[in-house]
């Protein structure tokens, strides 16, 4: 049975990788699971720059999701290249940087910093962030914007490039497609959605930031349609996640057309969720009688139903 | 040793009108927790409540650990209605513990805070002064087992009903006021404002105040950044560098 698929260039033994902001540097994780056993490791986002981060509270429950605004707090690519990359260079899976910037020249910036680090085999831009030059609009919700974003970074890169959008737009399918025609090398669907939960009693926000990102199982349909739109769009890989709990739900984003899914919140919940992932839909293939995972990726059916 | 594993609910009962004592036996081996440590207990069988909460280790006897907690919202709610012989998924032990205390030592507890405190004062017996504050005597939980283990239990509540009527960090704040002796080491655990005060009080004196605090925690180990502090040396993780901090420490 074969589990491997291709992003780019980059192969991977298993389509099941972590999302970045929820696994760290690798190490919080590494005592519940053999991190050996990952298609991937993406790290939390990274900057040029060290980011402090927001005030708390950062984290709130929602009906089965969380909000978080955790304002991108990371020790800066330097730091994260001195003391955490070292460690997961032990592991035979392959390292996706997260990273972003508040202009365009902090992005290409942080791709060449990473670039030339050995260890790190793929980039993932989060262009969920305001552009501080251009009256604080955030890249991935304005076509232009993330078109000389994307453009710019992929000069800066050889490395395969991913470009992880905000499910924020009115159509992802279109941002999709100008990620592929600007030079990425795969997308990843979707980032959270921004939210917001007030305290009736006090009147006021209940995270600091007043508005968070929301994720977990509350926004796998969504997730999935997008993954299946995108599908339809774009020939480059697709990476799917939101609220993926289990192999059923990867499953899912996998039939929808994704060639590899990321496990995010609920590595909170299950710290072994990613190992359970991948078990899962080895078993499935074994069920099915599908001997190669590429053959389940975008085996969509479109049936005509019955009305009765 | 695996911190994630399946318990099994050995007890399950109310102490007082919002409280619980929940009683575990964890169904492999488990690393031995130290007293401040804490636990991520699963809170319900759906998605929702979604996220396991954090609880202080109240008790470890006979391959069994205990938590003392307070009902408060949708988690915990949850969480009261686990019945003997279901399980429940638990992390832990997490984070740092209380630095043990050499000699005597003053232990503050606001509330739950208890919860927390009294796994330490079961490891020293009779060396704690402990200034116990709560809202009202029905909210005074475990007061014999306090009672056992420590030296002096000052008692302050809200509304007089038991004690003196007030808040415990004045009855602290007046004790070190009429102390001619170095200070004792102070250990403490309540909710954030009384944690505050306390601050202001030993703000100018030469004294070790050990604080174990409390935020939002989304994963409990460090890794989604959810449930800093601020500190002198910018924001850490109340989950994996505390609950425990140095008073000194904290950017308050
Ligand atoms: C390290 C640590 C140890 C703890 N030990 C204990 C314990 O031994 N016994 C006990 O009863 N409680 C303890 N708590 C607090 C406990 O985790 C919360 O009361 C619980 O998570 C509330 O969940 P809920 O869904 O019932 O309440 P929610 O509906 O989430 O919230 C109810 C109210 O409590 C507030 N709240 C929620 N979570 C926290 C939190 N972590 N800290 C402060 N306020 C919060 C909310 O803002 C809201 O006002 C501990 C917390 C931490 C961080
Ligand atoms: C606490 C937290 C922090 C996150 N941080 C980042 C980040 O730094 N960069 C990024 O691109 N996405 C970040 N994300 C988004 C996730 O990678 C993922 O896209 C999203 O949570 C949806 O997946 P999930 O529902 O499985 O968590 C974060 C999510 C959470 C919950
Ligand atoms: S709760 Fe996730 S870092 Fe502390």
């Amino acid at each position: 049975m074969n589990l491997s698929v291709k992003i780019g260039s980059l192969t991977l033994k298993n389509p099941v990788m972590t999302a970045s902001g929820t696994f760290g540097y690798g190490e919080e994780y590494s005592e519940f699971i053999d991190l050996d056993r990952l298609g991937a490791i993406v790290v939390k986002g990274l900057s040029v720059v060290p980011r402090e981060g927001n005030p708390t509270p950062r984290v709130v429950e929602t009906p089965s999701g969380m909000l978080n605004a955790i304002g991108l707090q990371n020790i800066g690519i330097e730091a994260f290249l001195r003391d955490k990359l070292p460690f997961l260079r032990r592991f035979s899976t392959p390292v996706i940087a997260n990273f972003f910037g508040d202009s365009v020249e902090e992005y290409v910036s942080a791709a060449e910093q990473l670039s030339g680090a050995e260890g790190v085999h793929a980039l993932e831009m989060n262009i969920s962030c305001p552009n501080k030059q251009a009256g604080w609009i955030v890249f991935g919700t304005d076509p232009k914007a993330m078109e000389q974003v994307v453009r710019a970074v992929r000069k800066a890169t050889t490395l395969p490039l991913i470009v992880k959008l905000s499910p924020n737009v009115t159509s992802i399918g279109r941002m999709a497609k100008v990620a592929e025609e600007s030079g990425a090398d795969a997308v990843s669907i979707m980032n959270t959605i921004t939210g917001m939960v007030i305290d009736v009693k006090r009147r006021i926000p209940v995270l600091a930031n007043c508005t968070g990102g929301l994720s977990g199982p509350a926004i796998r349909p969504i997730a999935v349609r997008m993954v299946w739109e995108a599908y339809k769009c774009i020939s480059i890989p697709i990476i799917g996640m939101g609220g993926i709990m289990n192999a059923q739900d990867a499953l899912e984003f996998l039939i929808a057309g994704a060639r590899a899914v990321a496990v995010g919140t609920a590595n909170f919940v299950n710290p072994s969720a990613t190992v359970e992932v991948i078990e899962g839909i080895g078993h499935y293939l074994l069920d099915e009688e599908i001997p190669d995972i590429n053959d389940l990726i975008g085996s969509l059916k479109m049936v005509p139903r019955m009305q009765s | 040793m695996p911190r994630y594993c399946n318990a099994v609910v050995d007890e399950h009962g109310f102490v007082s009108r919002h409280f619980k004592l929940l009683r575990l036996r964890p169904l492999s081996e488990m690393q031995e927790p130290k007293a401040g440590q804490f636990y991520m207990l699963q809170a319900g069988a759906t998605s929702d409540p979604l996220l396991k909460r954090p609880f202080s280790l109240f008790k470890r006897e006979d391959g069994t650990l205990s938590f003392l907690y307070r009902i408060r919202g949708k988690g915990t709610q949850s969480l009261a209605r686990f019945r003997q012989g279901d399980s429940i998924r638990v992390i832990g032990p997490l984070g740092n513990r209380y630095p043990v205390p050499q000699g005597d030592f003053i232990a503050v507890a606001g509330g739950i805070g208890i919860a927390s405190l009294l796994s330490l004062l079961e490891g020293y017996p009779g060396r704690a002064h402990l200034f116990h504050g709560a809202r009202s005597a029905e909210e005074l939980v475990m007061g014999e087992e306090v009672k056992r283990v420590a030296k002096e239990v000052i008692i302050a509540t809200d509304d007089g009903s038991a004690g003196m009527r007030g808040v415990v960090t004045d009855l602290l704040a007046v004790r070190l006021g009429m102390t001619t002796e170095p200070l004792l080491p102070i250990y403490a655990c309540g909710p954030t404002p009384m944690l505050r005060e306390l601050h202001r009080v030993v703000a100018d004196k030469e004294v070790r105040c050990h604080v174990s605090l409390e935020e939002h925690m989304a994963c409990g180990v460090g890794a989604c950044l959810g449930c800093v502090v601020k500190t002198t040396s910018g924001y850490r993780r109340v989950c994996k560098e505390g609950p425990v901090f140095d008073m000194k420490e904290l950017a308050w």
